[in-house]
């Protein structure tokens, strides 16, 4: 259930984000989600990409400082009230987000990856409550 | 006006016989009470009776920054704690700041030479005078007070800081005569713009200004824009604050109150004493210090001596703006920062790697700190509150070790360029 996040630390400079993508092109890295978080003073790239140990590794050896994290990915119906839904049902648990970023799949389907502050928690509650998570080999597979 | 006129304007020969008698007092003093420094007389093979005038002042050896640190707090005073008055401390060049101490005599000593140089820059006991140099353990703000009690001069001991309420007092008390740091007045007079107070109602005509190094284009500024006469003081804590040396109204070079510190001007590199007229590295010996006396105290500000007559009149050796540092020491705001300060905070905390660098800018007329810091690989944090914190954290700690603050930026590992040799940590952008 536990997905690996490619974490990457980039100063506000230009042309870093290019190199990231360049690296992991030309390694036949795909990149399936990608969120850019800025700051005035740096920003902080989150990635699911389809081999993300060798991702970091390519990066880091090209002094970048990229990490893994552990996420999960959840697959809600693609329709009005359901991201509220399963919201509602962590905070009634306690269950805080660092933060979460989403995509549509089609009509049917969106996947929403979360970053808990307790992942365990998190997904026994989601589980406890028939909330579908999408697997690690589908992510980084997509 | 000349405060002491019978030893400002003293021949070259009464003035060396005063600076022999209390050289040689001094050195038995500190010979027989500062074990560090006896040390090291004797490991030069002299004795207190080896030195007989000032022509063997450089047979003696020198005392450095770093021997302040290593001897902290006290070790270098001469006298038991019950004859100190006061204690002040400036920046040291890591963690620990440097320390001393004043007996009531120094104190004394202190006024009289700040008393000196008011005079020197036309300031007398009609006079109004607002001390906006920082009070504290900083020496600039109580050596000014003391010396313009001593003169009679009516003080408003208003310290750094608060420019409106500097503005407001200035316009209704009057006041005539302004100490702070030549960068502060230039601020101040910007404000004065932006609050529609004209130079022409103010009452101001001196400014006293030192604490960090200025050009004369910024003279000229600031007496174009404060109507003032801008007179340059220097000082440095280890050997008394401000009032080490003063210009005169004829702004020709400071005049070392040398009847207290004996100046010298050495090569910084062979440690050789260099003739006058030459640019090198100040070296003092204080000589009527009770608290820490020093011997040969390495400045490592780059001047050179005069011991010409000036035109006001005083004999008083007078020494050059200082044209730069033999170290690294930046002074900001008024403020010393050494990079091995910021180091040391850096390698205190495990998150930052001690690669990084300082950028120095003069923004508007104040200068601003800059310093880049590469976040340790394994403390890197995919959230953002995270990285956040680290930043504060850092700023926080150098903040209260260094006492200004800096505006710290987070880099990524393996940025900031790596030499082979001495590393460059230091960009200074200020035109100075």
């Amino acid at each position: 259930m536990i997905i690996k996040q490619l974490t990457v630390f980039l100063e506000n400079l230009t042309g870093r984000l290019n190199e990231v993508s360049q690296l992991l092109g030309n390694s036949g890295i795909n990149i399936s989600a990608m969120t850019l978080a800025d700051t005035s003073e740096f920003g902080i790239l989150r990635m699911i990409v389809s081999e993300p140990e060798k991702a970091a590794s390519i990066l880091k050896d090209s002094e970048f400082s990229a990490s893994l994290t552990d996420v999960i990915c959840l697959n809600s119906p693609n329709e009005p009230g359901a991201l509220a839904r399963a919201l509602d049902i962590l905070s009634g648990e306690s269950v805080f987000i660092e933060y979460l970023y989403a995509y549509s799949m089609d009509n049917k389907s969106a996947y929403i990856v979360l970053k808990p502050d307790n992942i365990e928690k998190c997904i026994e509650v989601l589980q406890a409550h028939k909330l579908e998570l999408v697997s690690a080999s589908e992510m980084y597979k997509i | 006006m000349i405060w002491n006129e019978k030893i400002e304007c003293a021949s070259r020969d009464e003035m060396r016989a005063v600076q022999t008698e209390r050289l040689k007092d001094t050195v038995k003093r500190i010979y027989h009470n500062v074990p560090s420094y006896r040390q090291k007389m004797q490991e030069a093979g002299l004795v207190p009776d080896n030195i007989q005038s000032v022509d063997d002042l450089s047979k003696l050896p020198f005392t450095l920054k770093t021997d302040l640190r290593d001897n902290y707090p006290f070790g270098m005073f001469t006298v038991p704690m019950s004859e100190i008055v006061r204690i002040h401390a400036s920046s040291g060049t890591t963690g620990k700041p440097t320390v001393v101490g004043y007996t009531r005599k120094d104190l004394n000593s202190w006024s009289e030479v700040v008393t000196r140089s008011l005079c020197m820059a036309g300031v007398h006991r009609e006079d109004m005078v607002q001390v906006a140099y920082g009070y504290g353990l900083f020496t600039g703000g109580l050596g000014l007070h003391y010396g313009c009690e001593n003169l009679g001069a009516s003080v408003i001991p208003i310290s750094g800081g608060n420019t409106e309420k500097q503005l407001q007092l200035m316009e209704d008390f009057g006041t005539t005569v302004i100490a702070c740091t030549p960068s502060y007045s230039l601020f101040l007079a910007e404000e004065m713009e932006a609050a529609g107070i004209k130079k022409e109602n103010l009452k101001l005509r001196v400014g006293i200004f030192g604490a960090e190094p200025w050009t004369e284009n910024m003279r000229k500024e600031i007496e174009a824009k404060l109507g003032v006469k801008a007179i340059d003081i220097y000082g440095l804590s280890e050997i008394i604050g401000p009032g080490v040396s003063c210009e005169c109204e004829h702004q020709a070079g400071m005049h070392i109150n040398e009847d207290h510190f004996i100046p010298e001007i050495i090569d910084p590199e062979t440690l050789q004493p260099l003739p006058a007229g030459e640019i090198g590295e100040l070296v003092f010996t204080t000589i009527t210090k009770e608290g820490i006396p020093l011997i040969r105290y390495r400045t490592r500000d780059l001047t050179r001596l005069n011991y010409e007559k000036c035109a006001c009149g005083r004999t008083l050796v007078r020494m050059e703006k200082c044209k730069g540092r033999s170290d690294d020491m930046l002074i900001i705001r008024g403020v010393n920062v050494f990079p091995s300060q910021i180091e040391s905070v850096l390698l205190e905390m495990s998150e930052t790697a001690p690669h990084y660098l300082l950028i120095v800018e003069r923004e508007g007329n104040l200068d601003t700190l800059k310093l880049m810091v590469e976040v340790q690989e394994q403390f890197f944090s995919d959230e953002i509150r995270v990285l956040e914190a680290l930043r504060k954290k850092i700023t926080h700690k150098l903040q209260s070790t260094l006492g200004i603050s800096v505006d710290v930026k987070l880099v990524e590992p393996k940025t900031i360029e790596r030499t082979a040799g001495k590393a460059k940590r230091v960009i200074d952008n200020r035109k100075l």
